[in-house]
């Protein structure tokens, strides 16, 4: 295998790991820029739909089997369950914080992390679950690169999914109230914007695109635990923050870049796959300290 | 408060508290009832271990180990007002240092321990200089990434001994003490608490800490009143990571092995919860809060996985419904 060979397969995992990365830093950064708040149960919501597309798929493979369809069935469910969490999570605990100082909500969003942590783990008694799929591994070769048929469909449904969120954000009744609540919550009110319905969308929303990617990860990686939320969650934060949080196609931009670092920085030497993680937690503090608003961000003059 | 007075003693000029509970906090805040208080906790911290089992006295242990800890973040987050969520960081410092040093290098654990002590200092300029003009939750976003660094480093080296950690780290002796039953590390505890609380106390009273308040409150009006916003917020971070340190060093010790994942993001996040659930900036809340982290979770042990649920859930009551803490800092 020459250089170029092993160049085009670290692309192609760099290109799914990016996809995960983005779908749920698209959920961060949508619930940043509407209501200014870090969600820390974001990547919890990502395991919720692990789980929730798991029970899904058992429910639905019965008649449409656990290959694509079945597992395409389930990805909605989830994404319908987990969407209604979320909007239910923003209700009970964000909606009354909202007045509260900053540093109460993000100890709320923690505490919410902790219980879908925390329920996870005493329904499944912290084991690993089998996703277990028909999906196989076929794929086909193109030179010496393998592209395996999961790999081609998850990137292809994630760029369906942000495409999808694109044109509803862009073109939209819905998708202009919501850039417009992000700008300015208090003159939307005057200008007769519901907004919390407005907000109770943008959770919904970024809440299912967590659940897809969930989904997705299950069923691709073929096992899911209470705790896979967390590392994810921390990851995508650093995708939304190098995209520039607020952003959605920043978001988007900073997943496949993320992951397209990871992928190559595990074979820069003296990095290696053990150092992954510093290697990105660096890559997260270096951005907010030289470069805070990411790549596509608005400068927010603001001081802490 | 007002803006432009410094901040007055809690205990005077308080309208008559209502509810029973701001009754109860208030008897225990006159100046003589406080005194009284202190002697009275402190003979019950002397006699425990003689009446109860051994079994209870390692969980008090824990708990004072909580109160060292959480008072060192009570001043970061309470006084100065900086969201951190990687300070089991420091804690880890402390300890490796300490087991890395006497373990392998054979240095006495009296003379490590300045060591421990200026390695966590340095974390703290180094986590705390460039982060500290960020918005306060990248900086807790930064913080966190900061942990999770320590701990994947701790992991990766040889020198911490890799994913198992150390173990076999001596324990130590003072003036032919040898310090090693599990009474012996509670008494060690219990003088690092008092120590920690008093520190606490002082640091609160002190110039720096009515500059910490200042900052909390108004950072623009504080600088124009000539305080530096970036090295009051610094001296925060540092003065919490030596608190953190010497709970590691002692941690590291008594229990006399230490692995990574006794440094993990839940760490951090129990720590925080026990300040925040207590009051954040208030003292006694503070290790009351630490009792609560410690205990909550053994009294609830007959509910298996269910109690880290319970826990949660009551957590997250607590800030919904009384999100200033239980015992909170008096605000007028």
């Amino acid at each position: 295998m020459t250089w170029y060979d092993s160049f085009l397969q670290q692309l192609v995992d760099g290109l799914v790991l990016g996809s995960f990365y983005a779908l749920v830093a698209l959920g961060y950064t949508m619930v940043f820029g509407v209501i200014k708040l870090l969600n820390f149960a974001h990547g919890d919501l990502y395991m919720t739909g692990a789980f929730a597309g798991f029970g899904g798929l058992s429910l639905v493979s019965g008649f449409l089997g656990a290959g694509w369809l079945g597992i395409f069935v389930a990805m909605l469910l989830a994404m319908l369950a987990v969407g209604c969490l979320g909007v239910v999570i923003e209700r009970v605990a964000y909606h009354p914080m909202l007045g509260a100082p900053r540093l109460s909500i993000l100890i709320t969003a923690l505490a919410v992390s902790l219980v879908l942590q925390n329920a996870a783990l005493a329904l499944t008694g912290g084991q690993y679950t089998a996703f277990r799929t028909d999906l196989g591994f076929g794929g086909f070769n193109l030179g010496n690169l393998f592209l395996s048929h999961n790999q081609i469909v998850l990137v292809a449904t994630a760029a369906v999914l942000m495409i999808a969120l694109e044109l509803f954000v862009s073109r939209t009744l819905y998708g202009r109230a919501m850039r417009a609540v992000s700008i300015d919550k208090d003159m939307c009110r005057m200008m007769g914007i519901n907004v919390s319905a407005v907000i109770a969308v943008t959770f919904f929303i970024g809440s299912g695109l967590a659940a897809a990617a969930g989904t997705m990860a299950g069923a691709y990686y073929g096992s899911i635990w209470y705790f896979m939320g967390f590392l994810i969650g921390l990851k995508a934060f650093t995708a939304a923050v190098i995209g520039g949080i607020g952003s959605i196609t920043g978001a988007m931009l900073g997943g496949l870049i993320l992951g397209l670092l990871e992928s190559f920085g595990t074979h820069i030497p003296f990095i290696g796959s053990e150092w992954k993680d510093v290697f990105t937690f660096s890559i997260l503090i270096l951005v907010l300290v030289f470069k805070p608003t990411g790549l596509l961000g608005k400068s927010e003059v603001e001081r802490m | 408060m007002d803006r432009h007075s410094p901040p007055t003693r809690p205990d005077t000029h308080e309208p008559r508290p209502r509810n029973p509970l701001q009754r109860l906090y208030a008897a225990f805040e006159s100046p003589g009832r406080r005194r009284a208080l202190h002697l009275a906790i402190i003979a019950i911290l002397i006699i425990t271990p003689w009446i109860s089992s051994q079994y209870t006295t390692v969980i008090l242990t824990n708990a004072l180990l909580y109160v060292v800890l959480c008072l060192g973040l009570n001043i970061v987050v309470g006084y100065a007002g900086l969201l951190d969520l990687g300070y089991a960081a420091f804690f880890a410092v402390g300890a490796y240092t300490i087991g890395i040093l006497t373990q392998q290098f054979g240095v006495n654990f009296w003379a490590a321990i300045p060591f421990a002590l200026m390695a966590a200092a340095l974390a703290g300029v180094i986590i705390g200089g460039p982060t500290l003009r960020l918005r306060s939750d990248y900086l807790a976003i930064v913080t966190l990434g900061f942990g999770e660094i320590v701990r994947f480093t701790a992991r990766n080296l040889e020198i911490t001994g890799g994913a198992s950690g150390l173990s076999h780290i001596p324990e130590p002796s003072l003036f032919g003490w040898h310090i090693d039953s599990s009474i012996d590390f509670y008494y060690v505890f219990v003088v690092l608490a008092v120590l920690a609380y008093i520190a606490s106390q002082r640091l609160f009273d002190s110039r720096l800490g009515r500059a910490w308040l200042y900052v909390r409150h108004d950072e623009d009006a504080a600088e124009a009143m000539g305080i530096n916003r970036v090295a009051t917020k610094l001296a925060a971070y540092v003065i919490g990571a030596i608190f953190g340190a010497i709970g590691g060093i002692f941690f590291s010790v008594n229990l006399g092995a230490i692995s990574p994942e006794s440094f993990s993001f839940q760490q951090s996040v129990l720590i925080l919860l026990a300040v925040v659930l207590g009051g954040m900036g208030k003292i006694p809340g503070v290790i009351l809060g630490a009792f609560i982290v410690v205990l909550g979770p053994e009294l609830l042990r007959d509910f298996g996985t269910l109690r880290l649920l319970i826990f949660a859930v009551l957590l997250l009551l607590i800030m919904l419904f009384r999100p200033s803490g239980i015992w909170p800092e008096k605000r007028s």
